[in-house]
């Protein structure tokens, strides 16, 4: 048999059962809408994470105090336990390091915060004119923190949208003064609402001179030093340069650990990659079902045609041939099914998109071609059965079934 | 004049000791019991014999769709009882065409489809079997009826399409189980003559019936009982076929 015949032959077989043929397709539909739209939603989580990561600043090296790593039992175990402190002068002198375009020590705590008879429970945050550029936020009102000297800190305090809203609810907050335990702050700008950020909510942060803060909580060490590299290809140098600096600084002992956003960033991608594989699995699992249906179609399908299978082969069909042809009216079924269900797919992440906004449910390419790639498999695999058992047929017995 | 090895020479079907046995759970059927039968080309024959006297059972093997257990069977001077599955597929659809008793039309496809099917299966190009099917068309009568579905046709006609049909691969034979067996008196009599023209074109008719009137119009009447052949006799000749058998 000729292809153009073989495809002409199954359309017709197939259209000559228009509700089989319906069944077969929706089945293989919605299993590759099924992959479609739930590797969208595995993807988008995983742009939603990156994009989230992104607006904590570019380029950016964090150093915390401690080994968070195991890096097992040598020497230095001994002779020491606890890690030394991270302090303003370490920050300091990150900056010398060539790829470090700028450095931000941070230190937190937590203080009520009053003005007039309003109180608040607030986190204070005490770092430098840096941490702005560092962070990459904006101003709403006034100003950032003052450059000055790192060890002497002006009573000045920039506060975050919300904490302003709460404070100053009816008056403007610039000029205001703010009540910190015995200390009392000039508020000298306000943040522009950031929305969400990552760990702690920016908008309710309090910030004053890392030196004041030191002072305030009586304390010397850091809580982190935020990093700047120069650019995107100078991170690893400046992690490794972070790490040789405050090594040198502290007794040879490598008491601090470094981490870079996109270190963070490959663990959630490789995190979210596996879950998409994953959502991806069930989804497969869903179009192998739509294989079994097929098989069952399929199978009906030649017990319905024996009679016609019987007079091809009566007429001089081969075996392969009548094999072909059935496999042929799979595939295409398949196929037909696959691009169905990849519209439907599209759709359902269009209306993830147009429900959640902020969610970026786009499939991406490689789930779209395995969608269609194991659906026409799947309908090729399970036909295979169906398609041998018509072969196979003995014309004899079916013809005579009238 | 007849000598035996010619007429063995000139024979288009010669089968020795044909047997097919059925096994139905404890009982065994012996459907076929040493069958032997020499055809020529271009012969008439009519297979006679009640029901279960295995004449169907005899078109099937004739026609290859059924393969006999014990015996063997020489088409046009080849053994075409050890052929492989697909080379006996190919045997079918060049020399033998089938006629059936309800028709086996394809519901979905057109009498000029139904007619071109044959040809579809053996890969002949398109442009060559719209001709061949036109010519059928108009040859059977039915070239108002080209685009008609089986649904749409009398019994008459779709026995002329399915005759059509059988014929559209030029075969050297034609099968015709009980052609008549489901037409009025007058259709039938009309598909007979059809065949009968066929036949007369040099096409090798076999008929089986258990039509009597139907089975006396064949040049040669072969009766079947029991899966034997009990009686073989040419019109006219009046010499037994079975004799030199």
């Amino acid at each position: 048999m000729r292809a153009r015949d073989l495809v002409a032959f199954a359309v017709g077989a197939a259209s000559g059962n228009r509700l089989r043929t319906a069944l077969l397709m929706l089945a293989m539909a919605i299993g590759v809408a099924a992959v479609v739209t739930l590797t969208a939603l595995g993807d988008g989580a995983r742009r939603y994470v990156e994009r989230e990561f992104s607006a904590i600043g570019s380029n950016l090296v964090i150093v915390l105090p401690g080994r968070t790593e195991t890096g097992g039992i040598n020497p230095g175990s001994f002779v020491s336990t606890t890690p030394r402190d991270l302090t303003v002068d370490d920050a300091r002198a990150l900056l010398r390091a060539p790829s470090v375009l700028r450095a931000a020590p941070l230190t937190v705590g937590t203080s009520e915060l009053s003005v007039g008879g309003r109180l608040r429970e607030g986190m204070v945050v005490g770092t430098t004119a840096e941490f702005i550029e560092v962070r990459q936020f904006k101003m709403a009102q006034g100003q950032f923190l003052p450059r000055e000297d790192w060890g002497r800190g002006s009573p000045v305090m920039v506060i975050g949208a919300k904490l302003r809203a709460e404070l100053f609810p009816n008056e403007t907050a610039l000029g205001q003064f703010v009540r910190v335990g015995d200390r009392r702050f000039r508020v000298i700008g306000v943040l522009a609402a950031t929305g969400s950020g990552l760990g702690m909510n920016t908008d309710e942060l309090a910030l004053v001179p890392v030196s004041v803060a030191q002072a305030m909580f009586n304390t010397n060490t850091l809580f982190r030093i935020l990093v700047e590299a120069r650019n995107r290809d100078a991170i690893e140098v400046t992690k490794r340069q972070a790490a040789e600096i405050i090594k040198a600084r502290h007794d040879g002992e490598e008491d601090v650990t470094v981490i870079t956003q996109d270190a963070l960033l490959a663990t959630f991608d490789r995190l979210i990659g596996t879950l998409t594989l994953g959502v991806a699995g069930i989804a497969a699992i869903s179009l192998a079902v739509a294989g079994i249906l097929v098989m069952n179609v399929m199978l009906v399908s030649v017990a319905q045609r024996r009679s016609e299978i019987g007079l091809l082969k009566a007429l001089g069909a081969s075996g392969s041939t009548i094999r072909t042809a059935f496999l042929v009216e799979a595939a295409l079924l398949s196929a037909a099914g696959a691009v169905i269900g990849y519209a439907l797919g599209l759709a359902g992440a269009a209306v993830i998109r147009a429900l959640y906004p902020v969610f970026p449910a786009y499939p991406p390419d490689w789930a779209v071609l395995a969608g269609l790639g194991t659906a026409l498999a799947t309908g090729m695999l399970f036909g295979v059965l169906p398609a041998r058992r018509a072969a196979r047929l003995d014309p004899v017995a079916a013809l005579a079934k009238r | 004049m007849a000598a035996v090895p010619a007429s063995v020479a000139a024979a288009q079907i010669e089968l020795d000791r044909i047997e097919r046995v059925f096994r139905l759970g404890d009982s065994v059927v012996h459907a076929l019991a040493g069958i032997d039968l020499r055809i020529s080309p271009g012969e008439y024959i009519a297979v006679m014999g009640p029901s279960g006297s295995g004449k169907s059972t005899l078109l099937n093997v004739l026609g290859l769709l059924d393969r006999p257990d014990a015996g063997t069977y020489r088409l046009e001077g080849r053994d075409v009882t050890t052929l492989s599955a697909d080379e006996q597929a190919r045997v079918r659809s060049h020399r033998i065409g089938f006629v059936f008793q309800s028709f086996h039309l394809v519901p979905r496809l057109t009498a000029a489809e139904n007619i071109a099917l044959p040809m579809v299966l053996a890969g002949i190009p398109a442009r060559e079997r719209d001709l061949r099917v036109r010519k059928a068309l108009d040859g059977f009568g039915l070239a108002d009826r080209a685009e008609h579905r089986p649904d749409q046709l009398s019994g008459g006609q779709r026995q002329r399409v399915a005759i059509a049909r059988a014929t559209i691969m030029q075969p050297a034979m034609l099968l015709a189980d009980e052609p008549t067996g489901n037409l009025d008196r007058a259709t039938g009599e009309e598909v007979m003559r059809l065949l009968e023209a066929l036949n007369g074109a040099g096409v090798t008719l076999l008929v089986v019936t258990h039509d009597a009137a139907l089975g006396a119009r064949a040049h040669r009447r072969v009766m079947m009982q029991d899966g034997a052949i009990t009686l073989d006799e040419t019109r006219g000749a009046g010499a037994a076929e079975d004799a030199c058998a």
